[in-house]
């Protein structure tokens, strides 16, 4: 029973965090209907933004967190304004290859700057985080994982509730065309929801590189792994991706500890065929989205 | 029904020292997708208070001229004033804020939410009020929420929706649909008010009502107004001035009588077949 706890907590937490980084390519797809396939990339520059922050230029780590979310806001601004707002009016498969070309861009960069191998943070989460309750045992970066994703959560669901741009972008999902004629700078919503989804994939790069140590192709193997997710919850719902996360993560950690941790991997993707086979539209999906 | 029936008060302005003035000039304007010319060198104004239709056959240009004029199309030649200023190469969110408001001849509603939601959206570029008094709700907030509320009520009353304005606009019937967008068009306060086919699949009852916002929009509250129409009676009896496009240019231009009997524009609508 507790070890069934123990995995259920651990899987939670990671969840919260797949489903965070695939709220991010859920809102490319929604705004624009652009499928990201360069998000994983993205979440390994955040993990590497973050460790060069510590280690090159020794900042505190509140401090580097900080300047690292920034820097990954500012990256994906970058990344629309140069790269996706000159393909406007193209085929959208232009614009997907063009994220498959920007996923090998960076991913080249990485190898260049930090090298293959495997990098681990250094230890700097306070030991107050690790909970021992009975025999359960948390280790501090998986509670760290579940509040984070919490403040995350509830701050996007303001933002998106209330403020006047999270309406916009909201409309411009809705309906493009309509959104245009009131008024909505469109141009602006696809900006922001790169520079959002870029932000968010870097949080989850840098919890998940505690956890996992930081290597370039794990990292970018992990943001694949949002297909899976928003395929559960379907393509265009924000909530569903939160869901689908957390449903792909316990199913992983489950599958790590009961059946053999070398299935881990693999399980999600058997889902994946799974659902697409019962309900191919995701557990929340609207009828009428593209398939992947 | 009882309605109110006073002018909803975004036409007030409309009172001499504060006016909305529309004065749209096209110029020269063409526009090639590849090597399809959708316009050539067409060339239109319309003056404040004027009610201009613009008709042609399927494919003359007339909803690309519409894309055009509201940013949604960029054109690679000719110029595009609106009183007085340049406005060819400004983004569709620009031009709504200096007041050219659009309908869609595809309803382009909202679906989900209701139509009083549909309708609060459009006023996001007239709230004045910044997020640190919005946060705390204040006094001056909520009077200008109230505000914005009284102007669209009117405007309800105006179309004469107020028993659907909870309803979900997806679960509305079409000709409702489009008078909702109308309203939504409406609520932006536009100058100039560009309507791309409203009648389009209206039954008769739905085409005089609409008709009759039209008229009264126009001739007793001088909103101005392009209308791209195909339906050649209610064109001939609400517009004052007619353009005709065909093969994205130019045919005619006149009052509805000199449009009717253009030999060209008779050619263009029963073919050029030498017996007409």
């Amino acid at each position: 029973m507790s070890f069934f706890l123990q995995l259920l907590i651990n899987g939670l937490s990671i969840g919260f965090l797949y489903g965070l980084s695939a709220m991010g390519f859920v809102m490319i797809f929604k705004s624009s209907s652009v499928l990201n396939f360069a998000h994983g990339e993205l979440l390994a520059l955040g993990a590497f933004f973050f460790l060069a922050m510590i280690t090159w230029a020794q900042l505190p780590i509140a401090v580097a967190f900080l300047v690292t979310l920034v820097g990954c806001f500012i990256l994906g601004f970058f990344i629309e304004r140069f790269f996706l707002r000159p393909l406007i009016g193209e085929h959208l498969i232009y614009v997907i290859m063009l994220t498959v070309g920007l996923a090998s861009m960076f991913k080249g960069i990485m190898l260049l700057v930090w090298g293959g191998n495997l990098q681990t943070y250094p230890e700097f989460l306070p030991k107050f985080l690790s909970i021992q309750w009975d025999v359960i045992n948390i280790p501090p970066v998986y509670s760290a994982a579940i509040i984070i994703g919490m403040i995350f959560l509830i701050l996007f669901g303001i933002f998106f509730k209330y403020s006047s741009q999270g309406i916009f972008m909201r409309s411009v999902a809705d309906n493009q065309k309509a959104a245009l004629s009131l008024g909505v700078h469109v141009q602006r919503v696809f900006a922001l929801s790169w520079a959002i989804a870029a932000l968010v994939a870097g949080m989850s790069g840098i919890v998940l590189g505690v956890i996992n140590g930081i290597n370039v192709h794990d990292l970018s193997a992990i943001g694949l792994k949002v297909f899976p997710v928003v395929i559960l919850g379907g393509l265009d719902s924000i909530g569903g991706a939160i869901i689908g996360g957390l449903i792909i993560g316990v199913l992983e950690t489950f599958t790590g500890g009961y059946l053999s941790p070398s299935l881990r991997d693999v399980v999600p993707y058997i889902i994946l065929v799974f659902i697409l086979m019962v309900k191919p539209y995701g557990l929340f999906g609207l009828k009428e989205i593209e398939r992947v | 029904m009882k309605a109110y029936r006073g002018k909803p008060s975004i036409f007030k302005s409309n009172n001499p020292d504060e006016k909305k003035v529309a004065d749209l000039e096209v110029r020269n304007l063409s526009l090639n997708f590849g090597g399809v010319k959708a316009l050539n060198d067409v060339t239109i104004s319309v003056h404040n208070g004027e009610l201009v239709a613009i008709i042609g056959p399927n494919g003359a240009g007339k909803t690309s001229l519409l894309n055009c004029i509201t940013g949604f199309y960029k054109s690679q030649k000719g110029r595009i004033f609106f009183n007085g200023k340049d406005i060819t190469n400004l983004p569709p969110h620009h031009l709504v804020r200096i007041g050219i408001g659009r309908t869609f001849q595809n309803i382009e509603l909202f679906p989900g939410m209701t139509v009083l939601s549909n309708l609060l959206l459009a006023r996001h570029n007239h709230c004045k009020y910044r997020i640190s008094p919005a946060s705390l709700f204040l006094s001056s907030v909520r009077e200008e929420e109230i505000r914005h509320r009284r102007v669209l009520e009117e405007l309800i009353d105006f179309l004469e929706i107020q028993a659907i304005r909870k309803k979900k606009v997806g679960s509305l019937p079409y000709g409702l649909m489009k008078r909702v967008e109308l309203g939504r068009a409406l609520a932006l306060e536009p100058a100039l008010l560009i309507l791309d086919e409203p009648f389009a699949g209206m039954n008769l009852e739905e085409k005089e009502d609409m008709v009759r916002f039209l008229t009264e929009m126009n001739q007793a509250w001088g909103q101005t107004m392009i209308l791209v129409e195909h339906d050649m009676s209610i064109v001939m009896s609400i517009s004052k001035r007619i353009v005709v496009l065909n093969f994205g240019e130019k045919l005619a231009e006149g009052a509805p009588d000199e449009v009717r009997d253009n030999i060209e524009v008779i050619k263009a609508y029963l073919g050029d077949t030498g017996r007409v």
